[in-house]
């Protein structure tokens, strides 16, 4: 698929990391995702927008494997995705996920939450691994919360937390699936300012939301998506001021509204 | 009552058979239990075929079947165990690990998809997020029920007076068979006995409960 112009702001960008070719997914009758041909480069801040049961979400988790695709191929880092096992669990450890629902481990501390996967899929030594896990968890702004249980926190502390597990892998790639959708407004920026910082910082991330701005801010590109399909891709500014796909412009008029 | 006093390192005796069948058979149960639960919510098909099968035969035979299958017709098909405690302990152990199966598997299903989610996208294997992420959670959610369940087992030790052990309730009887005037008495101590096992089992649950609680 050719989107002439649409990657102009992301001329500085590496080589594709997450490429997804002819993906066709189903849910029963429904054809969700429907040959999805998408590359994300090394570095690239891409945000998936379109409304709900468009596809967006089952794309951003096939990525991962937490939804199987029917066929087609998804390559991370040039490595096709296994289909289980062992090297399915070592692709994944590359690849962070921060979901909508947190979704932290809610029998762990939250240091430990972010010690686990380094611990036991890593090999890290404990100590180290609690080292590392502080400087995250200053970086995302929770230090001062690392002994409490995760159902102590605000939502915005948990997506935080969420964050810093995620980044205690080192992942090449980072997914977040509506990470601000289960959260109370006013908790809504103190994590869209971490995932800013992120990008800024030059972490791919492939992003489903709802929040513009930060698509405006950081996005490289933004794929539009609906009924199952790659409707648009643009540069941000493009596609909120002059979309060129009547679903897009039908989409964009019901939300920019009021 | 001085019959009773004069009857207690019989009782002492009786008791301490059946706490040694409750507490092996109970320990046995709760790890076969917890390994049958383990199969029946695996994605292998055939596993959970086998897990089903025997919970369904455990949970759903009279236990005094169960014995008479360890005890008798087990050794009549070349396969000889000691008599006494060793087929009393397989079959109860038979018996109440498709209890505790069933007890795990519903605190299993109580975890919630995103927490089983959450450890597969950091990197950790299937057994990993069973062992780290999904049993820990789903184990407190079912301390209360698996409580009951071993108090059932404490009381179905009793089973096993019928197939050569003397345990508190063949003690019982063996008791008001030698004491017949005071019958009544060596009953309730029968009781009493049964009594400190159980009712020191159900502290321990509520200790235990508020000691690994957590909330979702």
């Amino acid at each position: 698929m050719e989107h002439s112009g649409s990657t102009a702001a992301a001329g500085s960008l590496g080589d594709p990391l997450v490429e997804l070719k002819g993906v066709n997914k189903h849910f029963g009758e429904l054809h969700v995702l429907q040959d999805i041909d998408l590359t994300v480069r090394r570095g690239e801040v891409l945000v998936v927008i379109g409304p709900s049961g468009s596809g967006k979400s089952t794309l951003c988790r096939a990525i991962n494997r937490l939804e199987t695709i029917d066929d087609g191929e998804i390559l991370i880092d040039g490595q096709r995705l296994p289909e289980e096992g062992k090297g399915l669990a070592q692709l994944r450890a590359d690849v962070g996920m921060v979901f909508q629902s947190f979704n932290l481990f809610a029998h762990k501390t939250v240091l430990e939450n972010v010690t686990l996967g380094p611990v036991k899929v890593r090999g890290t030594k404990t100590a180290a691994a609690k080292e590392e896990a502080m400087t995250l968890l200053e970086r995302v702004g929770v230090a001062n919360q690392a002994r409490k249980m995760p159902a102590q926190l605000s939502g915005g502390q948990q997506q935080r937390v969420a964050i810093a597990r995620a980044l205690a892998m080192r992942p090449k790639v980072m997914l977040f699936d509506e990470p601000t959708s289960a959260l109370d407004p006013e908790m809504i920026n103190e994590v869209l300012d971490v995932m800013v910082q992120l990008a800024s910082e030059g972490m791919t991330m492939v992003v489903v939301t709802h929040e513009m701005g930060f698509a405006r801010k950081a996005a490289h590109r933004v794929v539009f998506m609906d009924a199952g399909q790659i409707v648009e891709e643009a540069e941000p500014e493009k596609f909120f001021t002059d979309p060129e796909s009547e679903r897009a412009q039908d989409f964009l008029s019901k939300i920019l509204t009021h | 009552m001085d019959s009773v006093i004069e009857a207690l390192p019989r009782f002492w005796d009786g008791f301490t058979t059946t706490l040694f069948l409750a507490v092996v058979s109970g320990v046995l149960s709760l790890v076969f239990g917890t390994i049958l639960a383990t199969f029946r919510v695996s994605p292998l098909k055939s596993l959970r075929i086998v897990g089903a099968t025997i919970v369904e035969i455990g949970r759903n035979t009279p236990l005094t079947l169960v014995f008479i299958f360890f005890v008798f017709i087990l050794p009549s098909m070349g396969y000889i165990l000691p008599l006494g405690r060793v087929p009393a302990i397989i079959a109860l152990t038979v018996y109440t690990s498709a209890f505790v199966c069933e007890a795990v598997r519903s605190g299993i299903n109580s975890v919630s998809v995103g927490q089983a989610e959450a450890a597969r996208a950091i990197g950790l294997g299937s057994t990993q997020t069973l062992s780290l992420v999904v049993l820990p959670q789903a184990l407190r959610t079912v301390v209360p029920p698996l409580i009951n369940v071993l108090i059932a087992l404490t009381k179905n030790t009793s089973v096993a007076a019928g197939f050569a052990v003397v345990e508190l309730t063949a003690t019982g009887r063996g008791l008001a068979r030698d004491y017949p005037a005071d019958v009544l008495w060596m009953l309730l101590g029968v009781a009493f006995f049964y009594l400190l096992i159980t009712i020191p089992a159900g502290t321990l649950a509520g200790y235990i409960e508020r000691k690994v609680v957590f909330s979702r």
